[in-house]
């Protein structure tokens, strides 16, 4: 369902960035980095609430002609940017957000394992796999 | 073919020789197969086999019987020996070593003698292998791990041979025939797991020479302990170059010994290892190797090895970090971040594996799998890590619930068992799985979905309250309560309403709270305090005040003539405007509508009386003219137009004076009822004056007192919404009180005016209620 999937550090860095397509790479790059931007917006509008009350799901970030971008940030301000294609009509709000529940458990499993330190790109093969079987299903 | 002695290891030996080459079972063995290749494994002169073929008498019978395969073997030994071959040979020779055969049988263990039997039929199944004599040649038999405590015994006398014995034994090259090795079932090494690690273990531990070399001697010292050889095989045989480096020098001879006599016997080995086992099962000495390691971590054996000391540990493998983590992926299967005895000889043994230059594997091998025969775990099959672990240590289980049968002390058994084993043990752990997922649980909770506080069902704030709001507040329960199931509940409550005087909340609540939204006064419990001020919110607002722990309910305003539509102006100024105030100080009337002319406009006046500064205040004059100012008051119109016609029709002045007063009384009450403040005095004065008067307007009024009571109805329903849904549903009595809450509401002030009013309304009502009744029997008696 997903043509590209990222997960991005606190600092705004990459650790993980996979599209589907792969000559389309550097626009799905881009877009992302753009979307960046939109991820800072909310959860700065959430502004004085607590973290705590705020949603990790933060939903419809931008649409495109082609394509829509989604986002969640974690409570450690990790975010996982997600980019599906408009053409999937049926792609309803909840089947996104079981995308990125999944996305969050693995990148907690990934985050378990003591031999990954925080701020290092993601290699784990389970979290490949996984975000394999998210990003294969449109296809 | 002369009588053969032999000795009885011979006796043995030979047996089990024939056994093994008699495949088809007939007592007598072909020259091919077999018997050929036992043959060639003795590593004669293929004349000097041919000769031996010959003197035993085969190749005139064509075949080899038991007596001809076993003078055979005897002159393959003579002939191993160096003596020439002559039959007599046979006999002659004593202390003949038992013939040696070198080739597949070598992966054998050395077996004891007693043992032999049992060595043979297991290795019947073997291919190309042959039981070596015993206390020669260590016969390996990847099952039966018993044998391996009798086989040392015997590996002591092996010293001669090991230098050929080694070749026999040498591990495979390929990564088949170090599964082989794996499989062996420690191969009586249980004396020296560390010896046998050890030298493999070099990297791990500081002590790497040590360990090392101790393992050289032991190595030289006995025939080669199977699982040392394993370990050092493992060392040795991995392509890649880098664990050359961590072996021994020592060591490394040997193995170039080993892996060039090896090389023959890899098909063998290959085929014996995937006739049995899966090429990841931990052998037990390797068990126990990892099981000693994980002590030296966590002495408790049912305990964690945290992540970071399991990551100091790993790294000391020098594998690159990339792997361990993969390593630790595969094998931490709770995700829990800490490795349980299970967990940690899995990732201890993928680190060997992986030193030994195979590939890790994507996905955890059974083999490896932490038994996790739980409820509380996902997991799926229980495995038998490894075969035959006859230690018994059933805390080798990561679980409590650990499930023994899974150990069985031998291997037949245990291939047959497993199935089953397996079958049971998956349904039940499928159920398990079912039932309760630790993983799907551990994902549960890292699926932090902060439950919504807006989604949060709202309930009753509970409050304290002053009696009237207590009962107040039960009728807000009440109606909240029926009002999903039963929308005519606020008309069910209001009627009791009327008849409690002290409740003006009440009648307030059942006003305000209607109908439409049976949750509004659950949402107004809770949101109370905002709302008390805002009459627009008419709902709002009247179960605002419930919520006000300190104020109680204020009284129901009495209608008030100079409240017309916008009631919440009315009210909020009203409110504001004290308590003394009277109507002219009430409010901006909205224009009200003309009133019916009167019989009520003489009690009008009368019966008006100054609402407190938050109530409407409710007019009970007597005079008509009053009766437009107070939309609110339709009811006391009503009661006065009731009265005046009932009376006035009847009576001269006394019935006027007692309609007057029945109108005052009227308008008393329902201001009683209102809970409008004061004008007690007022009333009581007004009433005894107005009695007469309003008798004789008592009759007239009959009519008529329908239309004021609707007009005014309507214009209480313009100020107040809520008020309307009452009237459109109730009669006027219901409007009555109705407009009677929209005023205390914004009370919250006067507390103890409205208390001090709800006294006095009492004592109004009372004595009005006397006049009632007096002027209905006046009015009986006046009656046709």
């Amino acid at each position: 369902m997903a043509v590209c999937i990222a997960v991005i550090a606190k600092e705004n860095y990459p650790l993980y960035i996979r599209s589907i397509p792969t000559e389309n790479e550097l626009k799905f790059h881009y877009t992302v980095h753009t979307s960046l931007d939109v991820v800072d917006e909310k959860i700065s509008a959430m502004g004085k609430a607590l973290v705590d009350q705020r949603e990790l799901y933060l939903g419809l970030l931008y649409p495109t002609e082609d394509y829509k971008v989604y986002g969640y940030v974690t409570n450690s301000k990790v975010k996982f940017v997600m980019v599906v294609d408009s053409s999937n009509t049926a792609l309803r709000d909840n089947e996104i957000r079981s995308m990125f529940r999944k996305l969050h458990n693995s990148y907690t499993d990934v985050m378990c394992n003591p031999f990954y330190n925080p701020g290092d790109c993601i290699h784990s093969r389970a979290f490949d796999n996984m975000v394999t079987s998210m990003m294969m299903q449109v296809c | 073919m002369e009588g053969l002695t032999l000795s009885e290891a011979e006796q043995r030996y030979y047996c089990d020789l024939f056994s093994y080459c008699d495949t088809e079972s007939t007592k007598k063995v072909a020259p091919n197969g077999r018997v050929l290749e036992l043959f060639r494994a003795a590593q004669l002169p293929s004349e000097v086999v041919l000769q031996i073929m010959e003197l035993c008498g085969a190749t005139r019978l064509g075949y080899f019987g038991r007596s001809q395969f076993y003078i055979a073997l005897k002159l393959v030994a003579v002939a191993q020996s160096g003596l020439p071959l002559r039959v007599e040979s046979l006999n002659t020779v004593k202390d003949l070593p038992l013939p040696r055969f070198v080739g597949p049988k070598n992966e054998q263990e050395l077996r004891h003698t007693a043992l032999y039997s049992s060595d043979a039929d297991n290795s019947t199944p073997y291919s190309g292998v042959i039981p070596p004599p015993p206390g020669r040649v260590q016969v390996k038999k990847g099952s039966v791990s018993h044998d391996a405590v009798q086989q040392r015994t015997s590996t002591d006398q092996q010293e001669s041979t090991s230098p050929v014995v080694s070749p026999q034994q040498s591990p495979p090259t390929s990564p088949h025939t170090w599964r082989k090795h794996n499989r062996h079932p420690s191969g009586g090494n249980n004396e020296r797991p560390l010896a046998g690690p050890g030298p493999f273990w070099a990297p791990f531990s500081e002590a790497q020479p040590g360990s090392s070399t101790t393992g050289d001697s032991i190595w030289s010292g006995h025939s080669p302990p199977p699982h040392q050889e394993n370990w050092v095989s493992f060392a040795d045989t991995p392509p890649t170059s880098t664990l050359l480096a961590m072996h021994p020098a020592s060591v490394q001879d040997q193995t170039t010994v080993r892996t060039v006599a090896s090389a023959t016997t890899a098909n063998e080995i290959r085929r014996q290892s995937s006739s049995y086992d899966d090429p990841w099962k931990i052998t037990d000495e390797q068990r126990q190797y990892y099981v000693n390691q994980f002590k030296t971590i966590q002495p408790d054996l049912n305990g964690f090895i945290p992540g970071s000391a399991a990551k100091e540990f790993f790294t000391k493998s020098k594998l690159p970090i990339l792997e361990l983590s993969h390593i630790w992926e595969l094998s931490d299967f709770d995700k829990d971040g800490a490795l349980t005895l299970d967990e940690f000889c899995a990732a201890f043994h993928l680190v060997v594996a992986r030193k030994n230059g195979y590939d890790l594997p994507e996905k955890l091998p059974e083999s490896l799998m932490p038994k996790l025969i739980d409820l509380e775990d996902t997991t799926v099959v229980p495995v038998i890590s490894e075969v035959g672990d006859q230690s018994g240590e059933v805390g080798y289980s990561s679980s409590p619930a650990e499930a023994p049968p899974s150990k069985s002390p031998s291997m037949p058994s245990l291939n047959q068992t497993w199935p089953e084993l397996n079958q049971s043990s998956e349904q039940w752990e499928t159920f398990s799985e079912r039932s309760s997922s630790s993983q799907t649980l551990t994902q549960f909770d890292s699926n932090i979905a902060p439950a919504d506080p807006d989604t949060a069902i709202v309930h009753p704030v509970p409050i304290r309250m002053t009696p009237s709001k207590i009962h107040m507040q039960e009728m807000e329960l009440k109606r909240t309560g029926s009002d999903l199931a039963n929308p005519t509940s606020p008309l069910l409550v209001k009627p009791p309403d009327l008849s409690e005087e002290n409740n003006m909340s009440s009648s307030k609540f059942v006003a305000g709270n209607t109908v439409a939204d049976g949750y509004s006064s659950s949402d107004s419990y809770t949101s109370d305090p905002e709302q008390i001020g805002s009459t627009v919110t008419r709902q709002r607002s009247h179960s605002g005040t419930s919520p006000e722990n300190t104020a109680p309910p204020p009284p129901p305003p009495r209608p008030h003539p100079s409240h017309s539509r916008s009631s919440s102006l009315d009210m909020n100024r009203s409110f504001t405007v004290t308590p003394g105030q009277q109507q002219a100080g009430v409010v901006a009337y909205p224009p009200a509508v003309p009133p019916r002319p009167p019989p009520s406009q003489g009690a009008g006046p009368h019966v008006h009386r100054s609402v407190d500064a938050e109530s409407l205040i409710t007019h009970t004059s007597t005079s008509p003219q009053q009766i437009p100012e107070q939309p609110n008051f339709a009811d006391f119109s009503q009661f006065e137009a009731f009265a005046a016609s009932g009376v006035n029709e009847e009576e001269e002045d006394e019935i006027e004076t007692h309609s007057e007063v029945l109108q005052v009384e009227k308008p008393s009450d329902s201001a009683g009822s209102l809970r409008v403040a004061k004008t007690d005095g007022r009333v009581e004065d007004k009433a005894a004056a107005s009695v007469p008067v309003n008798a004789g307007k008592g009759t007239t009024p009959l009519a008529p007192p329908p239309k004021p009571i609707r007009r005014r109805l309507k214009s209480e329903d313009e100020l107040r919404p809520e008020v309307e849904e009452h009237t459109q549903k109730t009669g006027v009595i219901a409007a009555v009180l109705a407009s009677q809450p929209s005023i205390p509401r914004s009370v919250g002030k006067d507390k103890k005016a409205i208390q001090a009013s709800i006294r006095r309304n009492k004592e109004t009502n009372t004595v009005l209620a006397r006049l009632n009744s007096e002027l209905q029997q006046q009015l009986k008696q006046h009656q046709p």
